[in-house]
Parts: C-alpha cells; structure tokens; sequence
C-alpha cells in the first residue's frame, strides 16, 4: 500500500451522515481518486508553465534595474525595443534558416532511412541501431566531438585533404557555421524520426503494395499515392516534434558557434539567454521569449489546421 | 526467385548505407578511440582512427582537474530522481486521464497539455526569479522540480494516458467486482501491464534529464554542483584553451550511463513505442 492508498482509504472511511447512504459513494470517490491522481501533475503544470508565463508576461512590461535588483512598470517599452533592435532580425534570420533547415532535412532524411530500412536484408538491424546511436550520446558530447572535427586542423578537413580538397574553417566562416549546427543536430537526432517512420511503415499493409504492383504502378508512384498518404498521421507527429524542438536547440549552439561568428547563428533561444543571462535584461529577454512562445503557438496552431488538408486519417 | 538484378540492388543499398553511416558512427567511436590517444597523436595529419600508443592518462586527468566524480555523481542522481518521480506521476496522471470520469477531466487534461507546448527556453527568466525568491540557485532543486513535474513529465503523462486507453477495460471492471479500489487497481492491474509504456517513458525521462544544458547553466555556479554537460565544457587550460584528450575521455564516460539505460529498458521501448499511439 502506498502513502496515496492510505489517504484514499481514510478519506474514504470518511463519517457517513447517514448509516443507509454514506456520503462516500463509488462515484464521489471515484471523482476524488481522480484528482488525486491528477493533483502532482496539475500543480507541476500550473506552478512551473503557466505561472511562469504569467509573471514572463508582467517582466515584458517592465525595466530591470540592475543596481537596485528591481523592476520599474514601463508599459509596451521592451515591445517597441523590438521593432528597434538592430541586431533582431538577423537574429530572426538565423532562427528561420536553422528550423527551416533542421526540418527538411530531419524529415527528409528520417523517411529515406526508414524506407532503406524497412526490409529485410542481413545485418539491417545493425545499421539501424548505428543511426540511432547518435540519440545515445548526450548533446554536448556529441557537439564537442564535431566541434573538434570541423576546427581548421580538425578531422573533416584532414579526411579532404586526402582527396585534395581544402576544406573551409567550418566554424569560423557564417555560412558553414550555419550548415555546421544544422547537419550535427540532424545526424544526432535523425534516429528518432525514423524509429517513428519505421513503425509507421510496418502499419502499412503489404496487400496494398502487392495490388498496386499487379496494377503495374513503379515504385516512386507507389510511394506517393500509397506509402505516403498511410503515415501522413505520423509525418504530421514527427513535424510538430521537429519543428518545435528546432525552435529550442540551445545546447549544439552554445557549445559548437557560440552564436557566431557575428550573430550568423545566433538563433533565438539564444538570444534570450544572452539578454536575461549575459546582459541582465530581464524585462527584454521575458519579451524575447514570449516572442519565441508565439512562434511555438502559431507553428503548432497552423499545423493542426493544415493536417485536415494533408493527414489522410486519424486515431 | 533471386533474380542478378536484386542481387546488384541489394549490393548498391548496402554499400550506400555504409557510406551513410560514417557520419552516424564514426565521431563515437573516434571520440572513444582518441580518449586513450596522447594529446599529440589526436592533431596528427591524415587522422587515424586508432590509438598508437594508448594511454588512460586523460581519464585520470579527468577527475583531478575538476571534482568530475562529484559532477558524474550529480548527473546521475538527478537522472535517477526525476525518472523516478515522472514514472510515478505520469502514470497516475495518465491512469486518471484514461480511465477514470470526473468533471472536468478533459479541460484539465487540455491544461495539462499547455505544459507541452510551452518551452522550457520561454519560462526559464521567470523561473529564475521564483527559485531566487525561493532561495534555490545555486541547488540541484531546479533541474529536479522543473524537470519531473514541467515539460517532460507532460509527455510522459500523454503516452501513459494513450497507453492506459488502449487495455482492456474487461480486466478492470473484473477487478472492480472482486472489491478492488481505484489505487489498488492502478497498482495492481494496470501497472504491471504498462511496462513497455513505462519504459518509453524512463528512456525518454533519463534523456531528458541527462542532456539539461541550458538550465544547469542558469542556475549552478559552483563547480561542486555542476551536471557533466555543463562540466565537459570547463576542461580548458589556464589561455582557455580546450583539452581535448581530458575533455574526449570524459565525454566518453558520459555515455556510459545512458547506454546502460538504453540496454536494460530498449526491448520494451520499442514494443511501448508501438503501442503509445506514436505509430500513426
């Protein structure tokens, strides 16, 4: 018996106001139980999101004052200080570029290996544990190891070398730094999208295909008429998942760029941390995210509206 | 029916695959390789995968150079509590949500999902001003609350509720007519049955927890206290520059725990993966 049951039995036994119908009845306890259940995780939710995203919302109408360690109301300031920010939108820039990039190539790259994979050969098992492994290793390990193989005397440019290419300093130059944090965030998580492809394509019942085939249709037909629209369900999941989770890399940015050079990575997430943590700016990091947790919404919002266009079924 | 067509298919897709998976697996194994490397043979030109003349002397830099066993100790304790406690409250939560009728259950089922869709990167300003109100900077307890209560927790209660939904009311109502209460119900019958489900959400917990980056950086100053992805960033010299081999062993070391994690729990991930409604 757990501490829970306990409380649950001896609210339970509860006086009855009446010997022939107690007040604790199977459906009254029933709803108590459920609250009960529900209780950590409500009170976690209210006190750790939306608590926060309440006081976040007070901190954007208000100026940090560093010496004194107060805030002073200042009204839609920090919100004008975003349309005059100069350094914005190259920071929203980096932030478009990133998701946009992290996206296509996630899913892209997640199907193709999940349709490689999807059949039986030998040795398939091993390769599709090897391109999980990645998700195994922790975010700044990972990072570390490629930051130290796209240095200028790093391995990638030895491995061209051989070949008689000279590689570019990766990190240090805008565009490959960008190209950098994208591809190592993709190979290091690139595996869940395709455990999630794989067990959506192993739903697809093989008649179907065996039809379509006898029916004469190539391979690439069969793939956009048939194999598509079946996991639409799960390509609309790993979407949401991808982009939202593209919205809040902050660790592969921190540890390979920094940010830079200049502000070419520097995506918003980022920028937040800088300005609240760095910069001491309370009130204009509280408006940076809130401006971050707008883009979630939106994002979300949107899709959720697009998946009657484009999701074939649902559960 | 092995036509030389497919067999030359089958040779061109396998090739490829292993020319996809350089990427994939080569930085692991280097990093581990070049952990027992001497700081010079790491920068040799052509890089070799292997060591010439191992040496554990990285490892051994590794803890004298910053209390690493004390910030291993940390990391894993923190994984372990906050596994702990979202495997508790998820399951409740989702038992609750799946299966018992209450008023309002769905709005609050809708509340709950906010934290979801909430980053963590948006509330973590105003989370710091609460655990500085509340005298906990500097202390393992935000990584530990946030982490098992917030965001992570959500999801896990999310699959455990679409798990519960998908096993037999039967067995339960059986339960209900030989006297058996909600709780002992919960703990009983339905428990023991999510295992897959149960262990979707460790792996995805203990993940989670083990990768928390930005919010150790927040909130912990002393070294004393760090978590390792926060540590394995400090192993730079007295010019600030980078140890590689001190920090390559010790990145090594931190997949340790998540690979044994990974082994125990993965049989049964991938069957609760199949069953959470994450298929599609």
């Amino acid at each position: 018996m757990t501490a829970l049951d306990t409380v649950i039995e001896s609210r339970g036994a509860v006086a009855p106001r009446d010997p022939h119908r107690p007040f604790w009845t199977m459906r009254r306890r029933d709803h108590l139980t459920g609250y009960l259940f529900i209780a950590p995780q409500l009170a976690g939710v209210v006190l750790f999101v939306l608590v926060p995203v309440g006081l976040g919302i007070w901190y954007s109408l208000n100026e940090w004052n560093i010496f004194r360690g107060e805030l002073t109301f200042v009204g839609g300031d920090n919100y004008a200080a975003l349309l005059t920010d100069p350094q914005l939108p190259a920071v929203l820039g980096a932030t478009a570029v990133f998701s946009l990039g992290i996206v296509v190539l996630n899913i892209a790259a997640g199907l193709g290996l999940a349709v490689l994979l999807n059949r039986r050969f030998r040795g398939v098992t091993i390769f599709r544990t090897i391109f999980f492994s990645p998700v195994i290793v922790s975010v700044v390990a990972w990072t570390l190891v490629w930051g130290f193989l796209l240095q200028d005397n790093g391995g990638i440019n030895a491995l061209l070398a051989v070949f008689g290419i000279d590689g570019p300093n990766w990190l240090l130059s805008g565009d490959t730094a960008m190209i950098s944090v994208i591809v190592t965030q993709v190979i290091r998580s690139v595996g869940v999208n395709m455990v999630l492809f794989l067990a959506a394509l192993q739903g697809v019942p093989s008649e179907l295909y065996e039809a379509a085939r006898i029916d004469g249709a190539g391979p690439g037909r069969i793939f956009l008429r048939i194999t598509l629209p079946l996991i639409s369900p799960t390509l609309m999941l790993t979407a949401v998942i991808t982009i939202v989770g593209s919205l809040q890399a902050f660790a592969n940015v921190a540890v390979l760029t920094g940010g830079g050079p200049g502000l070419s990575t520097t995506v918003l997430v980022y920028y937040v941390f800088q300005q609240a943590f760095e910069f001491n700016d309370i009130g204009y990091g509280s408006t940076l995210a809130l401006m971050l947790l707008t883009f979630v919404m939106l994002l979300t919002m949107l899709q959720w509206q697009l998946r009657r266009k484009w999701v074939f079924y649902e559960e | 029916m092995r036509s030389e067509g497919s067999r030359i298919r089958r040779v061109i897709l396998i090739a490829a695959l292993i020319v996809l998976a350089v990427p994939f697996a080569v930085p692991t194994i280097w990093m581990i390789t070049s952990s027992f490397k001497p700081l010079a043979e790491i920068f040799r030109s052509p890089p070799a995968l292997f060591a010439e003349n191992p040496t554990v002397a990285a490892y051994v830099e590794a803890f004298t150079f910053q209390p690493f066993a004390q910030q291993y100790f940390n990391s894993v304790y923190i994984a372990v509590l906050v596994t702990a406690i979202v495997m508790a409250v998820s399951s409740l939560a989702g038992y609750a949500f799946a299966r018992i009728r209450f008023p309002f259950a769905d709005a609050l089922f809708l509340v709950v999902l906010v934290g979801l869709l909430v980053p963590g990167e948006v509330t973590i300003v105003p989370l710091f001003q609460m655990f500085k109100q509340w005298g906990m900077i500097n202390t393992h307890w935000p990584l530990i609350l946030v982490t098992a209560l917030a965001a992570p927790c959500v999801l896990a209660t999310f699959i455990m509720r679409q798990f519960f939904l998908s096993l037999p009311v039967e067995l339960e109502e059986a339960a209900r007519i030989d006297g058996l209460g909600r709780p002992a119900i919960w703990w009983r019958i339905s428990l023991p049955l999510s295992k897959p489900a149960l262990s979707a959400v460790a792996i995805l917990t203990f993940l989670s927890s083990w990768n928390l980056y930005l919010e150790p950086t927040v909130y912990l100053t002393s070294p004393e206290l760090f978590t390792l992805p926060q540590a394995l960033t400090r192993f730079t010299d007295a010019y600030g520059g980078q140890m590689w081999n001190t920090q390559l062993a010790a990145a090594t070391m931190t997949v340790v725990p998540m690979l044994i994690v990974f082994i125990v729990a993965q049989r049964q991930f991938v069957e609760g993966l199949a069953h959470s409604g994450l298929k599609g």
